[in-house]
């Protein structure tokens, strides 16, 4: 029994550091509407400047504190509002979870940039604890707690008093409630919502920082990862709090600490489910609340009443375009790529050759992107896992059954459309935001319980995988991923002017609607995700037989998974083109910074940074420039003659705006 | 037998009762009218008709099946069209293609393998059925626009055409007048009794224009506050003394 209460009691206070993490994601979510998945990176910022003064700068350890945790933290806060997240206030809330997760992969990047914290690149061991005497030893009772974790109480238990002070007592608290409804409407009503805003940002970055300078003696080096992941698995107590209870969110981080404290304690200490039950935790526990918790799987995001005012996005250019510039278009594609192949097959050397390999194989893992977010408009955060699953079939199969590996593929392939169509199945209830928050939980899930497994990823060494011997050769194999590719971007093409496609634009106009008409929108889900799945398995199990190897930890980390999205949504999620072009970024940018002699970390925040434009752009920059230059082209060509105009009369829009249901109910929207 | 009859539906909000033991009924082919004041449960009820809200309670059988607890799009499937009081279309899309998609999904021949095989353009046949419905709502003009382009009184003209598509027994028709003219909504009566009496589709209309609703249904239901509180031939109903003070009072 007195185990029980120990292991209870040295949960608690990391389950304090997952309150604090909850409710300032509750906080800004409530308050902005912002899903704020860079709220490790924002940890991670304090944490750093607190190593740097402490350490490297030998300041005592309050300045210190108070500089990083309620100097450099809001003014974090205050930067990304003012910046970023004002102008983004009416987006859909999906564009600005993809700016966050930009964020999350540009800001650690950017801090490791910065002239005095070089030093995190190398060795940023041991980081300070807040606590005046690290060593420091108390004794309550029978029960014995450090000085950090006593840090921890106490900081906690002052940031809640604080919170409620102010939303019980203050104006600016009742207000915050206000803008979270429409911060439209509340300007209406005479209150500044962009004040208002910029306070709530520099309060949750502030609960962000100290939650980093908590976290950060945790860990044996100061590294920004840990810091995500972490903070990503926080997003379960704020799951358990509905997304917008703040109470209950602060109750679901304490409970999340000592249901880890507990299984820490009980569960065997080499066991598979010790190693890999107790870090997944809270992942499984954020996919389970988001699939079962009451009031969660029928949640309608918090969408501005007012975001209808703003046009539609514009259909894409090319099905707009002038009969004569398709073609020029298709006849200009088609010398491009045949002179790029002759290039990459007799002119560039082999180095170069791998590197265009590498990019065609990236177009085709991308494809899979294009499909569930390009055509369906989802969101999936778990696309690298279903590539990582085509990976470990191809090898595995080939390895054991000696089967040929162009077959194992094949297989590896059909096995990846299986998980994400039984993925989907459970999932379709969700929208949105829940559902990439879904996907990301699964795909964390995933490396932590069955990426370590033997018969998945063969262990610590990746499994190796033979290649064809007709495939022998570098220029054979980029011939036929060439020829894989065109493959399935025609399969995507057709599916997308085809009836699943034409259902899947229907649901994405107005869900309500298409299901008038008789669409099952469960059925155009689940073919949408096995298609996409299959298609990322499909790449998964070409890069493994390119590699020679299924190397998990070099292509399908979740954060590169974040990465891809990223990339693809920035350039352009709607075309094939776009899916191409984004290949080509993630092979070519890295070597262009390196022939250029800049760290590698640019790429990171280029293409991060570009997440921004998402909002404004969800077409994709691609798809944009292309929109624009073709205006341009066909103005010139029908200069002189009458520009055809529209059928006049009042033009409407036609935003799905949700069916009335209920009262004051502001509908569901993907 | 009734195409559609309603027993004893009821819907509650958290505490407020938005539908209170509503019973009513639509014989194949026959125009009714379902009126009442703001908030009186009018699109919550269309609502648990066609399955967007599942009913607490009572009992909703169409064409002599039990469909009180399908989900919609099947509702969609058995002969129930709709139209929304805020229009809901499909974005992107130009108008011809609305009806296409409508077409597809009431022969539901729509497959994976079809569309890689690039067997899923529209045929002739589901070409020339989507052009007649376009002639009978004179939008032959704008077939090939995108819907972004049409004035809201036109777009609801396509949201009837996308209904009719999928041949429905019976249409559910959500205030189709709010944010058109005179004119306009007279001309709208006019193409729903060619509806009616050409292809014998049944039309249930929640209207607030009481000159339009006397025009086209001949049987009316008065809601108000969630319960069904007069019934019957439309003259008659609107004659009523408590459908006055109850509806209309508003107006005098």
């Amino acid at each position: 029994m007195s185990d029980l209460i120990n292991y209870v009691i040295l949960g608690i206070p990391f389950g304090c550091v997952f309150a604090l993490v909850a409710v300032g994601l509750v906080l800004t979510y409530k308050t902005s509407g912002v899903f704020n998945l860079a709220f490790g990176a924002q940890a991670f910022v304090s944490a750093a400047v607190f190593y740097d003064t402490v350490t490297n700068h030998d300041w005592p350890l309050l300045p210190a504190f108070i500089v990083s945790v309620f100097i450099v933290a809001p003014l974090v806060g205050l930067i990304l509002d003012r910046a970023l997240y004002r102008h983004l206030r009416t987006a859909p809330a999906i564009a600005k979870l993809v700016t966050s997760i930009g964020l999350l992969i540009a800001i650690p990047e950017i801090v490791k940039l910065l002239p005095d914290f070089d030093f995190l690149q190398s060795s940023a061991f041991n980081p300070p604890t807040i606590w005046p005497n690290p060593f420091a030893y108390y004794h309550f009772g029978e029960y014995v707690l450090d000085g950090n974790q006593v840090a921890t109480l106490i900081s906690t238990a002052a940031a809640v008093l604080f919170l409620t002070a102010l939303f019980r007592w203050t104006t600016i608290g009742l207000q915050m409630r206000a803008v979270v409804e429409s911060p439209r409407m509340t300007e209406l009503a005479g209150i500044n919502a962009d004040r208002v805003s910029a306070f709530s940002w520099m309060l949750s970055s502030t609960f962000a920082g100290l939650a980093g300078v908590l976290l950060a003696p945790l860990f044996a080096q100061l590294a920004a990862p840990n810091f995500t992941i972490l903070l990503i698995a926080a997003i379960a107590a704020a799951a358990f709090g509905r997304l917008t209870s703040i109470p209950l969110a602060f109750l679901g981080g304490i409970l999340l600490g000592v249901a880890q404290g507990v299984l820490g304690g009980y569960l065997p200490a080499d066991s598979i489910l010790a190693n890999g039950l107790r870090p997944s935790l809270p992942f499984v526990v954020l996919f389970l609340l988001l699939l079962f918790w009451p009031g969660l799987r029928h949640r309608s995001e918090i969408v501005d009443p007012l975001s209808g005012v703003d046009p539609p996005p514009p259909g894409l250019s090319a099905e707009k375009r002038m009969r004569l510039l398709t073609y020029t278009t298709w006849g200009l594609g088609i010398v491009v790529v045949a002179v790029g192949l002759y290039v990459a097959l007799f002119v560039v050397s082999s180095f170069w050759l791998l590197i265009i390999t590498k990019a065609v194989i990236f177009s085709l893992i991308f494809l899979s992107i294009t499909v569930i977010t390009g055509m369906a408009g989802q969101i999936s955060l778990c696309q690298a896992s279903f590539a990582a699953v085509g990976s470990f079939g191809t090898a595995q199969l080939a390895q054991h059954f000696g089967l040929p590996v162009l077959l194992t593929m094949v297989i590896g392939a059909a096995m990846a459309a299986v998980v994400g169509g039984l993925l989907a199945i459970p999932a379709l209830r969700l929208g949105g935001i829940f559902l990439a928050l879904a996907t990301l939980a699964f795909a964390l899930m995933f490396e932590s319980i069955f990426v370590p497994l033997d018969w998945v990823s063969g262990g610590v060494l990746p499994t190796k995988v033979p290649r064809p011997t007709f495939l022998e050769s570098d220029r054979t194999f980029l011939l036929f991923s060439l020829g894989l590719l065109v493959v399935i971007s025609l399969v995507v093409i057709l599916v997308r002017k085809g009836t699943t496609g034409r259902y899947l634009d229907a649901l994405r106009g107005s869900e309500t609607a298409a299901t008038a008409i008789g669409i099952n929108p469960a059925r155009a889900r689940i073919v949408a995700f096995a298609l996409s799945a299959g298609i990322a398995g499909l790449g998964g199990g070409l890069l493994a037989i390119q590699e020679n190897q299924a190397n998990y930890s070099a292509n399908f980390q979740v954060l590169f998974g974040l990465l891809w999205l990223v990339i693809v949504v920035t350039i352009g999620a709607r075309t094939v083109e776009g899916a191409v072009q984004a290949g080509l970024a993630i092979a070519f940018v890295p070597e262009i910074l390196k022939a250029l002699g800049l760290s590698p970390a640019y790429q990171f925040i280029l293409f991060g940074l570009g997440a921004i434009t998402y909002a404004k752009h969800p077409e994709g920059i691609l798809e944009y420039n292309k929109r624009k230059s073709l205006q341009a082209v066909q103005r010139f060509l029908t200069r002189g003659k009458t520009p055809r105009d529209g059928t006049g009369g009042e033009v409407i829009t036609t935003r799905p705006e949700p069916a009335t249901v209920g009262a004051g109910n502001p509908g569901q929207r993907s | 037998m009734s195409l559609l009859e309603s027993s004893e539906v009821c819907k509650r909000f958290s505490g407020i009762t938005a539908l209170d033991d509503v019973s009513i009924r639509v014989e194949p082919g026959e125009p009714v009218g379902l009126i009442g004041p703001n908030g009186a449960g009018k699109t919550t009820f269309f609502n648990c008709l066609l399955g967007i809200l599942r009913a607490d309670r009572g009992r909703v059988v169409f064409n002599g099946r039990d469909i009180t607890r399908l989900p919609v799009y099947k509702r969609a499937r058995l002969g129930f069209g709709r139209t929304f009081q805020r229009v809901e279309l499909f974005t992107g899309m130009t108008v011809r293609d609305h009806l296409l998609v409508a077409e597809r999904s009431r022969l539901g021949t729509g497959r994976l393998w079809k569309d890689v095989l690039n067997l899923a353009n529209p045929t002739a046949k589901e070409q020339r059925r989507a052009d007649e419905t376009l002639g009978l709502l004179g939008l032959l003009d704008v077939a090939d626009e995108p819907i972004e382009s049409l004035s809201l009184g036109r777009a609801r003209l396509v949201e009837l055409g996308r209904a009719l598509m999928t041949e429905p027994l019976l249409l559910l028709l959500d205030e189709p007048s709010s944010g058109l003219d005179q004119s306009e909504t007279m001309e709208l009566v006019g193409t729903l009794q060619t509806v009616q009496s050409e292809r014998g589709t049944a039309i249930l209309l929640v209207e607030h224009d009481v000159e339009m609703v006397q025009a086209f249904a001949a049987r009316l239901y008065v809601l108000d506050f969630g319960v069904v509180i007069a019934s019957g031939p439309t003259a008659e109903v609107m004659d009523d003394e408590a459908v006055r003070k109850a509806y209309l009072g508003e107006l005098v």
